[in-house]
């Protein structure tokens, strides 16, 4: 095997291991870091491919930043408990798993069927010289983010400015609890009955196979008034 | 040795990008808790990433590299949106379950 090889498949499969650790961790912390894996394995395909700026920008904004905000967020929230991984819908596990064997399916289809043209775009070679010069990877891109793709480069400093203003907007706290008008306490105490009743059901469940059931104790939800 | 002469073509980076897209939307709709949800959704981002990568070496176009480029923009925009709206819902339900988040069901 060549030494391409074996870093690929040592980077596929901390890829694919880390991305199903994701999925079924039941620590949101171990998740996020499970998360970094993969995102190091997706860099390491992309030196691979020599795609160097892409991979550092990956390296530095996807598992510098982007994930260690996350980490933010669990550790402000505290929601770094193991949760249980109780399905409270039924057969929404399997209809996942055969919706994903489907989406699986129709992607390795429409590979299969010769969907791209091939067709040379004028946005420069990625590998062979350009006006007799060698260029490094990162000029490359730099030549063609700051001359082809100017304009959307103008408009993602926008995005990130709405981004950021959006983000603080939403996340300020404005000293006292949000003031809820009579239509939305309603709503807070029918689902806070609902969901006392859903415990009790629980509880009931578990003790219906010994035998006994307590019924008639949760009142019905009140009317919301309209 | 027939592995001996293996080259990894263009295909095995298509098929591990794939493999993870699939990964990723399965863990969205298995998992109720909403951060991880958005772990799913970076995944899913990540496999499209690997696929522009896979494509600008394959076609020799380092347009494919441009567009990851601000692919990297929209998912640090959407993690800082998405990130306060986890905040503020959790802030008035104390849960960061999907099933939390219900006032609209009938």
């Amino acid at each position: 095997m060549t030494l391409e090889a074996v870093i690929f498949f040592v980077a596929a499969a901390l890829a694919l291991g880390g991305a199903v650790g994701v999925v079924l961790g039941r620590n949101p912390v171990h998740c996020a870091l499970l998360l970094v894996v993969t995102l190091v394995a997706v860099a390491i395909f992309f030196l691979l491919q020599e795609a160097h700026l892409v991979a550092a920008v990956q390296v530095i904004v996807y598992a510098g930043a982007i994930v260690v905000l996350f980490l933010f967020v669990i550790m402000l929230l505290g929601v770094d408990k193991s949760e249980s991984l109780y399905d409270p819908i039924p057969y929404q596990r399997p209809a996942a798993l055969t919706l994903g064997a489907i989406l699986l399916a129709e992607i390795f289809l429409l590979a299969g069927r010769d969907w791209v043209t091939g067709a040379r775009s004028v946005r420069g070679s990625a590998t062979k010289p350009v006006d007799g010069a060698d260029l490094g990877n990162v000029e490359r891109v730099a030549r063609s983010l700051f001359t082809n793709f100017l304009w959307p480069f103008e408009l993602t400093a926008a995005l990130l400015v709405i981004a950021v203003v959006g983000a603080v907007v939403l996340a300020r706290r404005s000293g006292q609890p949000p003031e809820l008008d009579e239509h939305e306490q309603a709503i807070e105490a029918q689902i806070a009955e609902a969901e006392l009743s859903e415990a009790a059901e629980e509880e009931e469940d578990v003790e219906a196979g010994v035998g006994e059931r307590e019924e008639g104790e949760q009142e019905q939800p009140s009317e919301v008034p309209t | 040795m027939i592995v001996a002469a293996l080259e990894i073509t263009a295909n095995y980076y298509l098929v591990v990008g794939a493999l993870l897209f699939t990964i990723g939307a399965v863990g969205l709709l298995l998992r109720r808790n909403v951060l991880v949800m958005f772990m799913c959704v970076e995944l899913m981002l990540n496999a499209a990433n690997l696929t522009f990568v896979t494509y600008a070496r394959a076609l020799d176009d380092v347009g494919g590299q441009v567009i990851v480029f601000f692919t990297l923009v929209v998912a640090a925009a959407e993690v800082a949106v998405g990130l306060a709206i986890i905040v503020a819902i959790f802030r008035r339900r104390r849960g960061a379950t999907a099933d939390d988040v219900r006032l609209l069901k009938g």
